[in-house]
């Protein structure tokens, strides 16, 4: 009796064993990879990145299209060959279905190229920012976004020569990609308005001891614009306020992010006043904005998080939440090497926290970028406060594709200081 | 001095016509084409104390690592862990009690209590053994990195110095003359002459317990043949705690003074440690003014590199380390 008891339950067992194999077939977990740099100097702002997928799987409940999520997070050290090792393993081991990231501008270069060789696999850009990503040579399965680092530095020059009436600035940046794009979308502005670059000075990145910079600094220009971003720029700015330097200050996007804002001691204090633009301003009180920050802070406990979310996370945020919808869209359908799911990432009118975000024909994002200015918060935090939104910012500011062209591409001394381009 | 003199006249001459032109370029008011050809005399000075201060700022943490290599003989890799670690007690010690001046005592007795357990516990273990002490420290490094990151996140920490200490201090030396006639005076941030003033004092002291004192004289021996030392009854276990814990009490300090005029954040210990790697080298090996010399070379190298030659600034530090390699191998101030 007993026997025959126990040899109906282990059919039964059996059977219910098989059927949730077979409904696990049905919709077995989409894999979605991470690219983030978890090391290194960004190794702060790529867990706030991290954040930002995090939430915007909470608010999908980890599902799309019908279909569990499965997140790989594989870490970098923003160098691209760490990129390059990670998306490998993501997707030549790991097997998954689509990559999210990297976080800094050679990485991204480095994941375009790499995706050229992976047709069948889709690519979302995590944050980075470099111009060429998708300008030179863009590859059909990587998508973006986020606007670049030139679209980041637009809206700033007219500002500055317009309303705070700088018509001479010299410039001092870290010597990368990154920071020259910057400055490209910086010079372009500026001097379209009126205004004068008397000098460009670049340092390596990781610089710390700008003791001599300083000195060289011209004193007669009318502010000085900063493209440091990290412990380049809090060693900056202690060593200004301790040579006692009083010129007004422009501040590059990564100048006065969170990160800065946030580090220990006096030196950010000099940011306080000072413009700067960038993709995203803390205290905008757009209701999408709003909720979108409050989700945030919900979400982590205050000890584990930035006081409002970083343009890291949000980067993050957009991406993952772009490929969420898409995946709903069609129903979790990655058949046909993806072909559905790139359609619709294509076409995809992202309503994103910081305003509606499309793609062009290359992939890269046309959005909004906001001119800021840093201010003392009631309760003591620096943030980013809004002065002036400007929307639909294409990647080549405004200019036909023509003369964007003939501009060539960013680097130390290019483009010109011109009064028209 | 005379010595040397006598021995090598022709060095004399090139280093006494360097000093000349040197002290010329300090004090005299620069003619309008020497301006014109290397930029105003402003960042002539400004480069040239930057070099001095930041060569002061390695001083501190090389010497350290030096005194502890001629000695044990261990090499240390995790010196830039105790540099570090430093930085952040002497942050939080400053940031409690408000005191400064009060962050380096606590500091350099913290770390330096760090620097004995790490010889109790990990080189007297593997004493000899080179190989196994380099990797070990290797790991610790790599581990204490993380245990740092872990407990004070990857933010940037500035130490602030006190009221009197912060801004610019105005010196007595001639940058130029405004167009009515009145002379521009140099200003120079205060904070870095105090601790270049602090870094020469310490470096004078150590060189005078070295060499004008009881356990100098027991250290010096020890440096040149530890077996023979300890043989005549010294109780050399005692030297080298003594030793690694002041070894690393300097490097915490430096520590403390990085995290003034530069910050402290994760990365940096490797970074210092690559520093300090490199004045040694260029200093000579066991060497307290080797290792004075190697800093200032490599402080003035980036200062300099820095604003007259931007693109090669980093190339030039390891240059000059090449440089030493090829033509004298054992360092500038190193016995052959």
């Amino acid at each position: 009796m007993t026997s025959r008891f126990l040899g109906s339950l282990s059919v039964v067992a059996l059977l219910a064993a098989g059927a949730t194999a077979a409904s696990a077939q049905d919709a077995d977990p989409i894999k979605i990879g991470v690219l983030n740099a978890l090391e290194g100097t960004y190794a702060v702002p790529g867990q706030d990145g991290n954040r930002g997928i995090e939430l915007a799987l909470r608010e999908h409940d980890h599902m799309a299209g019908g279909r569990k999520i499965e997140i790989i997070i594989q870490s970098t050290d923003t160098t691209p060959d760490s990129a390059l090792r990670g998306a490998r393993k993501l997707v030549e081991q790991d097997g998954v279905d689509l990559v999210i990231g990297p976080l800094s501008g050679s990485e991204g270069i480095a994941i375009r190229d790499y995706s050229k060789t992976q047709p069948n696999v889709t690519f979302i850009n995590g944050i980075s920012g470099a111009m060429e990503t998708t300008l030179v040579d863009p590859s059909p399965n990587f998508f973006r976004f986020n606007i670049d680092g030139a679209q980041w530095s637009k809206g700033l020059g007219d500002y500055v020569y317009n309303e705070k009436g700088y018509q001479t600035v010299a410039t001092i940046g870290e010597d990368y990609s990154f920071i020259y794009t910057q400055v490209f979308g910086f010079v372009t502005e500026f001097c379209a308005a009126g205004g004068e670059i008397t000098d460009r000075f670049w340092v390596p990145l990781g610089t710390k001891d700008f003791g001599s910079i300083i000195a060289a600094l011209p004193d007669d220009v009318d502010a000085i614009y900063l493209g440091l971003g990290g412990g380049d720029a809090v060693n900056f700015l202690n060593q200004y306020q301790q040579a006692g330097g009083e010129a007004n200050l422009i501040g590059g996007t990564i100048m006065v992010d969170g990160s800065v804002l946030t580090s220990e001691g006096k030196a950010k204090e000099a940011l306080i006043g000072v413009p700067s633009s960038g993709p995203q301003a803390d205290t905008w009180d757009d209701p999408r904005w709003q909720a979108y920050v409050k989700a945030y802070q919900d979400a982590f406990p205050e000890d584990e998080r930035f006081p409002t979310p970083s343009l890291f996370a949000t980067g993050y945020y957009n991406a993952t939440n772009a490929a969420l919808q898409c995946l709903d869209t069609v129903g979790g359908d990655l058949s046909d090497g993806e072909k559905k799911f790139m359609d619709c990432l294509s076409n995809l009118k992202l309503e994103a926290p910081t305003g509606l975000i499309t793609l062009d024909e290359n992939r890269q994002a046309i959005g909004s970028n906001f001119v800021t200015e840093v201010q003392e918060q009631p309760d003591g935090t620096l943030q980013n406060v809004p002065v002036k939104v400007v929307e639909n910012i294409n990647q080549t500011l405004g200019l036909s594709p023509e003369a964007f062209a003939a501009l060539g591409l960013p680097s130390r001394e290019n483009p010109e200081c011109k009064s028209s381009y | 001095m005379r010595r040397f003199a006598r021995r090598h006249p022709i060095w004399t001459a090139i280093l006494a016509l360097i000093a000349a032109v040197l002290l010329w370029l300090i004090f005299a008011i620069w003619p309008k084409g020497l301006s014109d050809a290397i930029g105003s005399k402003k960042i002539f000075l400004n480069a040239l104390f930057n070099g001095i201060t930041l060569g002061g700022l390695y001083f501190l943490v090389a010497s350290g690592f030096t005194l502890i290599f001629g000695l044990m003989r261990n090499v240390n890799l995790a010196h830039g862990t105790l540099y570090l670690f430093g930085g952040y007690v002497g942050f939080y010690t400053a940031s409690l009690t408000g005191s400064w001046l009060l962050a380096f005592p606590v500091t350099f007795i913290v770390v330096g209590f760090c620097g004995i357990v790490l010889q109790f516990l990990v080189f007297r273990r593997m004493e000899g053994q080179d190989l196994r002490q380099t990797l070990v420290t290797i790991g610790l490094s790599i581990v204490f990195a993380d245990l740092m990151l872990w407990a004070f996140g990857g933010d940037f920490y500035n130490i602030n110095p006190p009221e009197w200490l912060s801004g610019p201090l105005k010196t007595f030396l001639v940058t130029g003359v405004k167009r009515d006639g009145t002379l521009i005076f140099l200003k120079y941030p205060m904070v870095r002459l105090v601790i270049f003033a602090a870094a020469v004092v310490l470096g004078v002291a150590m060189w005078l317990a070295l060499n004008r004192t009881r356990i100098g004289m027991m250290i010096r021996a020890g440096v040149d043949d530890r077996d023979m030392l300890s043989a005549t009854g010294t109780r050399i276990q005692v030297i080298f705690v003594g030793v690694f814990a002041f070894g690393a009490g300097l490097a915490g300090i430096a520590g403390v003074v990085g995290g003034t005029f530069q910050s402290i954040a994760p990365g940096e210990d490797t970074r210092f440690l690559l520093a300090s790697l490199v004045v040694v080298i260029v200093g000579g090996m066991g060497s307290i003014p080797g290792a004075a010399l190697g800093a200032l070379l490599i402080g003035l190298a980036e200062q300099f590199g820095s604003v007259y030659f931007p693109t090669y600034a980093v190339v030039l530090t390891f240059l000059i380390m090449v440089l030493v390699l090829a033509f004298r191998p054992q360092g500038l101030m190193g016995k052959a």
